[in-house]
């Protein structure tokens, strides 16, 4: 049941992603230009997504456990700390440098192109990075 | 133009309705670089983890496909880039995405949807910094 779910999820969020214009990484970069061509389209994909998930969170709070499994598994770290801004700002360097985050990297590959395969590559390359200095630091995430 | 923001409006609300089905049935956060990360990582003792990640990545990869074959929207143009610029964006977003416990969906969609303070904070660094790269790239260096 867990597979045909997360399968499911899955297409449903790429049909999503595809629809919304967040796999157009270009258009992704003239939202980010507002400065210049800004398109201001993409800020209603992250607001109408909002308007599912904090009710739904919300109202989900009052049920014990999910529907297919015996608990929910929220992140519980709430520490805003050197890590998580220097993470994000490598994000951010790296979202404007190309145009696509990690959901739409996985999308394109869909179109066949070499470059996307190159970018979810060098991707899954700074992860593999990431926990391995993390890991040398002594730090078990 | 138009359509641009009722796409968009359609796009976000599939992708919230996939995150917040995904936690309600299995209690799973739809975050994209942590499920891409399980799906791949070998630790034992967590097979039915990478199990549901790797279908999950799966069906990413497909609907983004599949969307094009049912809806009139055309595939995006294909704008090539200087590859060391691909693959240095690609290693920032890898590397970012872990050390910062989450991306656009896992901080942006899912953990603001949560009410995380914590997801906020990296929401509005990453989007910042995104902006000042692509103005940096776009109206000075170019």
């Amino acid at each position: 049941m867990k597979i045909v779910i997360a399968l499911f999820c899955g297409i449903i969020f790429g049909m999503g992603l595809a629809l919304s214009g967040m796999t157009d990484r270009m258009k992704v970069l003239n939202f980010l230009d507002v400065l210049g061509a800004w398109d201001i389209s993409l800020m209603f994909v992250m607001g109408s997504a909002l308007l599912v998930t904090i009710p739904g969170f919300y109202l989900s709070r009052r049920k014990a456990a999910p529907l297919f499994s015996d608990r929910f598994s929220e992140p519980t770290g709430s520490v805003i700390d050197f890590k998580l801004v220097l993470g994000a700002t490598c994000f951010g360097l790296g979202w404007g440098l190309y145009g696509l985050c990690p959901g739409p990297a996985i999308s394109s590959l869909s179109y066949g192109r070499l470059d996307s395969l190159l970018f979810l590559v060098t991707m899954l390359g700074g992860m593999t990075l990431e926990n391995l200095l993390s890991h040398r630091a002594g730090d078990n995430n | 133009m138009l359509n641009d923001y009722t796409n968009a409006i359609g796009g976000g609300l599939l992708i919230g309705l996939a995150s917040l089905f995904l936690f309600l049935s299995i209690g799973r956060i739809a975050g994209i670089s942590g499920i891409l990360w399980r799906s791949l990582s070998v630790k034992s003792g967590q097979e039915s983890e990478r199990l549901w990640s790797i279908v999950f990545v799966v069906g990413v990869c497909f609907g983004g496909w599949f969307l094009h074959v049912i809806a009139d929207i055309p595939v995006p143009e294909l704008v090539t880039e200087n590859r060391w610029q691909i693959a240095l964006s690609g290693l920032l977003v890898g590397f970012g995405t872990r050390l910062g416990n989450g991306c656009t969906s896992g901080h942006g969609v899912c953990g603001i949807g949560r009410l995380s303070l914590r997801s906020v904070v990296a929401t509005s660094v990453f989007m910042l910094t995104a902006v000042l790269t692509v103005i940096l790239m776009r109206h000075f260096l170019s």
